[in-house]
């Protein structure tokens, strides 16, 4: 009861800081120069007249800005610009099942490679593998997007003709590979980092000692009693590493050429597609409100000591 | 907390490092190469040498690095890019730190409603999707390198902030704070000579944090076509070109892409060795 206040409760403090958050994107795309019908030829006066009129672009911006909230308000985020017949609600449809099952298999796949590989670092401390497998983290942590996948794509894709460089078979396993290792790369190096330090911390506290000397096995002793609190500061990590999918996302499905949403963001800027661009918005920053919400639970699940306050 | 953080103590931590005695001593050969280099090769970076085009790395012509489609050689290229990149990389720091710090320390001292209103405006800050933001700002600049560091810079200043203003929520309440109230001073010098002195060593460690970061980013941008402009190089716009030759000229995408690696990489390990060193608490 106490937990379903809690969330709708913040799930309430989060629709002022959305509102802010459009409000903000909404004046912004509109005070950059040029307008989304002023591309490569030149339109007629008239024409952009009434294409301007067509889209309401000719009335006061603050006109532009109630309607557009009344259209929020019921859902509908408007028709795009630039990609004529479409709206931004069917644009985002379609690349949004892509981009969410790339990023969902990426991030989990960070989250038990990045916590496996964090535990076993902590085991081991100051050996060998420690070492090798934080070596590894500090590269994966660094190394960009925008280099990894061609440089993954030279060797496996050019050279030993394993997988395919780029491209979208209908989803096929293949294409998708390369894409979510390059994704998981970076969260993964941070989650594995996060985990080691916080491992090391809870295993030096005095109820692991209590429970090693009472005869647990190690399995145990790190399954069952220290891996609930070592988590909770990869929980807390949950939002960025998100962002961070998301940022790399723009790239990877530019790079594969995978028909998802990242591609809209810069296009959108670009093209002044001022709809496209707040949709993008919009459905950034609603996943990225949502994770801290989901981080925040799980660190109350996780450590009983924590009290949801709104 | 870090009173004794810049102690000769922490000095020796650091040399003692010997991960980031590498990376620093990387990252100083890299600022020595990027100023030197284009003048030690007889090539331009904008120079088109039409009788050596896609040439993989060697010494014939000087073109130890290869050439381009177009002949450009990319030794010189590359080190123009990392100076650029070098060069963005510093100024928007200096931008991010400059704000971060002000902002932070204002809201962690004068706390109370304000604090709560900055720490909110930081907080929509961090939802909206930074990227975003500086695709406009170059977007609104007409892509202006200069003006791109600014931006960079200004939208990257809020994790400082919020480090700030944390370490001045906890100075606040010391005495010697109390005394210099006591003793007549205003909230400006207070800040300014009593807490920002005092918050120096964790901005050491995130300055050195955020300069990868810049790095990334203008990378990143350049690399979308929204940086840096042809005829210039970034190590972004190399890397983009060198992605659509691989097939046929795997240099142009390796050089590039080694050189941005070795760069992030050595100043992410030195900057997580200042933090080890200086004993500044993870956030």
């Amino acid at each position: 009861m106490h937990t379903i206040r809690y969330f709708l409760g913040r799930l309430c403090g989060a629709v002022p800081t959305l509102f802010a958050i459009i409000t903000i994107t909404f004046f912004l795309v509109r005070a950059a120069p040029g307008g989304p019908f002023d591309q490569e030829q030149t339109l007629p006066a008239d024409v952009v007249a009434n294409l301007n009129a067509a889209y309401g672009l000719d009335r006061p911006v603050w006109v532009q800005y109630t309607r557009y909230l009344w259209g929020l308000a019921h859902f509908d985020f408007g028709p795009s610009f630039r990609y004529k017949d479409f709206t931004v609600t069917e644009l985002i449809a379609q690349g949004l099942p892509v981009s969410f099952t790339l990023g969902a298999i990426a991030i989990s796949i960070a989250l038990v490679a990045g916590v496996a590989i964090g535990t076993f670092a902590a085991l081991r401390r100051g050996r060998a593998a420690d070492h090798v497998s934080m070596a590894i983290a500090a590269i994966g942590i660094a190394i960009p997007s925008f280099v990894l996948l061609p440089a993954l794509g030279l060797f496996f894709g050019i050279y030993l003709h394993w997988l395919p460089v780029a491209g979208w078979d209908e989803g096929s396993i293949a294409d998708l590979v390369l894409p979510v290792i390059t994704l998981s790369l970076p969260p993964l190096a941070y989650i594995a980092r996060l985990t080691r330090g916080s491992m090391l911390e809870v295993l030096g506290s005095a109820y692991i000692r209590t429970a090693t000397a009472k005869g647990l096995p190690l399995g145990t002793v790190v399954l069952r009693h220290a891996l609930r609190p070592a988590l909770v500061p990869v929980a807390s990590y949950m939002a960025p590493a998100v962002a961070m999918v998301m940022t790399g996302s723009l790239v990877v499905e530019t790079i594969a050429g995978l028909p998802g949403i990242g591609r809209y963001l810069v296009q959108g800027a670009l093209n002044r597609d001022y709809t496209l661009v707040l949709g993008m918005v919009i459905v950034y920053s609603s996943l990225l409100i949502c994770m801290g919400l989901v981080a925040d639970l799980l660190i109350a699940m996780l450590d009983p000591r924590v009290r949801l306050e709104a | 907390m870090n009173d004794h953080g810049l102690q000769p103590s922490a000095c020796r931590r650091l040399l003692a490092n010997r991960a980031a005695l590498i990376a620093l001593a990387t990252i100083l050969a890299l600022i020595a190469l990027a100023i030197v280099g284009p003048y030690v090769n007889p090539n331009r970076y904008d120079t088109l040498d039409w009788a050596n085009i896609a040439m993989p790395p060697g010494l014939r012509h000087a073109h130890w690095f290869g050439t381009d489609r177009l002949g450009r050689d990319l030794f010189v290229r590359t080190l123009q890019g990392t100076r650029l990149s070098l060069a963005i990389g510093s100024i928007a720091t200096a931008v991010s730190l400059a704000v971060g710090i002000v902002y932070g320390a204002v809201a962690g001292f004068v706390g109370g409603r304000i604090d709560h209103l900055m720490v909110r405006v930081i907080e929509i800050l961090s939802g909206l999707p930074l990227i975003f933001f500086v695709i406009f700002l170059t977007v609104v600049f007409g892509r202006n390198i200069f003006l791109l560091f600014f931006a960079i810079g200004a939208v990257s200043w809020l994790n400082m902030a919020r480090i700030v203003r944390g370490q001045a929520m906890v100075l606040r309440g010391r005495e010697f704070i109390e005394a210099a109230i006591a003793a007549g001073a205003g909230p400006a010098r207070i800040i300014f000579r009593h807490i920002v002195p005092n918050v120096i060593g964790p901005v050491i460690v995130y300055a050195t944090l955020t300069v990868p970061q810049i790095i990334l980013f203008e990378s990143f941008l350049s690399f979308l076509g929204l940086g840096v402009q042809e005829p210039r190089a970034s190590l972004g716009t190399l890397i983009a070109q060198g992605a659509a030759e691989m097939e046929s000229a795997p240099w142009m995408l390796l050089v590039p892409g080694a050189v941005l690696a070795v760069l992030l990489i050595s100043f992410n390990v030195l900057g997580d060795a200042l933090r080890d060193a200086l004993d500044v608490k993870r956030n």
